[in-house]
């Protein structure tokens, strides 16, 4: 991998976020509506079932925001594919001597950089309405926003290999595809709530469901499960490999049923 | 020395490409010497943009081989496309960024040295160096081709696809980008494989051109050449005789005929 092409890549991108700050608007404002809406129906369960649930709060919070972090790290990959079909510059790329992992690399680090800006915004407003501080989670949060964000490349893969597969009349599935995992990988319920059982064993085999719920260990009884972290560590090196194959695979179909040059120009 | 003794930059064998049952090239042979501008011509179908996509890498082969610079294309694909490029008229750099802020990009991912001193260099080269600083959208067809051809000459390739660099492109424009295509050319002795519905392109810039139709290579040789052997008044009713009766014995005849 060379680290000149992967920066150059970085480059167009981060030339984009600068000329058009609207694009950032996408950063910001759905995930605060977002924390909004949790949060205030968070105090409002505290208020009347607090004693029960002293951590509601912090329970929904936290899921929220790291959540964020599987999403934006896959919007990073989607987004940044889809930037180059909507400009008609792919085949510019494909061209280029660039390696599918380079061209992979420099999506990563925008995923990344765009979780920078949404968690950090989140961690600021959920502290000053709600007090709630990611920090809570102490030196925990950092192998959580690691899993997470590979967790999220591996989703991006999936999703930028399902828009090749099916052309750009399946970009939607750009947004989709986190919220296919959504509701199993238990982000503001534990995976004991989700009925009926055996999908609590499809549950498991999601890495970020051992996040969350290693999330919700730590803010209850502070104490980091080591069991959860090495599952999502093991899930996430399979998760990325096989959307890593996944993604290889597609686009070698693609050119060998020769759509890439119909995809990308159309 | 004569184009035949020159170094072969880029060659293809038996290159076969199918889809779903049907054959859209058919054994297509060719071999591009150093120096040299080989024009790919066809009506709509006949098989030249296919032939490009695989040369570009974009569309596997059904069958045969490539060779750049005396590499297997496939099995040394990166080290041929950092010495080779690609404009066409179908692509275009990302709309949203600056003129500059793309080539830069393209410079960088290209390896280029003195990124800013070559950008000059080449928007000078174009005749669009007041436009460094526009937004690429919002240039017109002619500007967009030429920054598209300053993208293409940015790592000062040695072999060059153009896919039809003049197509939309008004007479004066189209003029001045074929004449600073070959002007290049000539002082950098890049190979060009050239692809373009327009017969004035062709005369102008190249050396040798192909006639595919329905897959087949029918006709090979100069412009010129091909103009006496078909017995055609020019190289444009050679290119509508083809199209509609098949091959270059057909047009000869047709052309007896009329």
């Amino acid at each position: 991998m060379n680290p000149r092409i992967v920066s150059a890549l970085v480059l167009r991108y981060l030339y984009l976020y600068g000329r058009t700050p609207m694009r950032l608007i996408e950063l910001i404002f759905w995930p605060i509506v977002e924390l909004l809406i949790w949060g205030y129906l968070g105090m409002y369960l505290k208020e009347h079932a607090g004693a029960a649930i002293p951590t509601i709060v912090g329970h929904l919070l936290g899921g929220i925001i790291l959540w964020d972090v599987i999403f934006r790290a896959q919007q990073g990959v989607a987004i940044s594919f889809l930037e180059d079909v909507w400009t008609r510059n792919l085949l510019n790329v494909f061209v280029a001597p660039v390696r599918n992992m380079e061209y992979l690399a420099a999506t990563f680090i925008i995923g990344f950089f765009r979780i920078l800006v949404t968690v950090t915004m989140l961690s600021v407003i959920s502290f000053s309405l709600y007090q709630f501080s990611v920090f809570e989670m102490n030196w925990a949060i950092l192998p959580f926003f690691g899993n997470l964000l590979v967790t999220g490349w591996a989703l991006g893969m999936i999703s930028t290999a399902l828009i090749l597969r099916w052309g750009q009349a399946a970009e939607s599935l750009a947004w989709a595809v986190p919220f296919f995992i959504q509701p199993f990988t238990a982000v503001v319920y534990p995976v004991a709530m989700i009925k009926p059982e055996w999908v609590q064993y499809v549950a498991k085999a999601l890495p970020s469901t051992h996040v969350f719920e290693g999330m919700r260990e730590m803010l209850t009884h502070h104490t980091f499960n080591w069991t959860h972290f090495f599952w999502a560590c093991g899930l996430n090196v399979v998760f990325l490999g096989v959307a890593g194959w996944i993604f290889s695979s597609t686009l070698n179909t693609t050119r060998k049923r020769g759509l890439l040059t119909k995809f990308a120009t159309q | 020395m004569s184009a035949a003794d020159r170094e072969v930059i880029l060659e293809a064998n038996d290159l076969t490409r199918e889809f779903d049952g049907v054959t859209v090239l058919d054994r297509f042979n060719f071999k591009l010497h150093k120096g040299e501008v080989l024009g790919l011509l066809g009506a709509n179908g006949a098989g030249k943009t296919t032939a490009m996509n695989m040369l570009l890498g974009l569309t596997t082969p059904t069958s045969g081989t490539i060779r750049a610079f005396g590499m297997d294309f496939v099995k040394h694909r990166l080290e041929v496309l950092k010495r080779a490029n690609f404009s066409s008229a179908y692509t275009s750099l990302p709309n949203n960024l600056l003129v500059w802020q793309n080539l830069t990009v393209f410079a960088k991912i290209y390896g280029v040295p003195n990124v800013k001193q070559k950008i000059t260099e080449l928007l000078e080269l174009f005749e669009i160096a007041d436009l460094r600083k526009r937004v690429t959208g919002q240039l017109s067809a002619g500007e967009s081709t030429r920054l598209n051809l300053c993208k293409a000459l940015l790592n000062d390739p040695e072999l060059l696809l153009l896919d039809e660099p003049t197509a939309s492109l008004d007479p004066d424009i189209a003029d001045k980008v074929r004449k600073t295509i070959r002007k290049v050319q000539k002082e950098r002795g890049i190979s060009i494989l050239y692809t373009s519905h327009l017969m004035k392109d062709i005369e102008e810039v190249c050396d040798r051109v192909i006639f595919l139709h329905k897959g087949k290579i029918v006709a090979e040789g100069s412009p010129e050449e091909i103009v006496k052997k078909a017995d055609a008044a020019s190289l444009e009713e050679v290119f509508i005789k083809i199209a509609r009766s098949g091959d270059l014995a057909a047009a000869e005849g047709a052309s007896a005929s009329n």
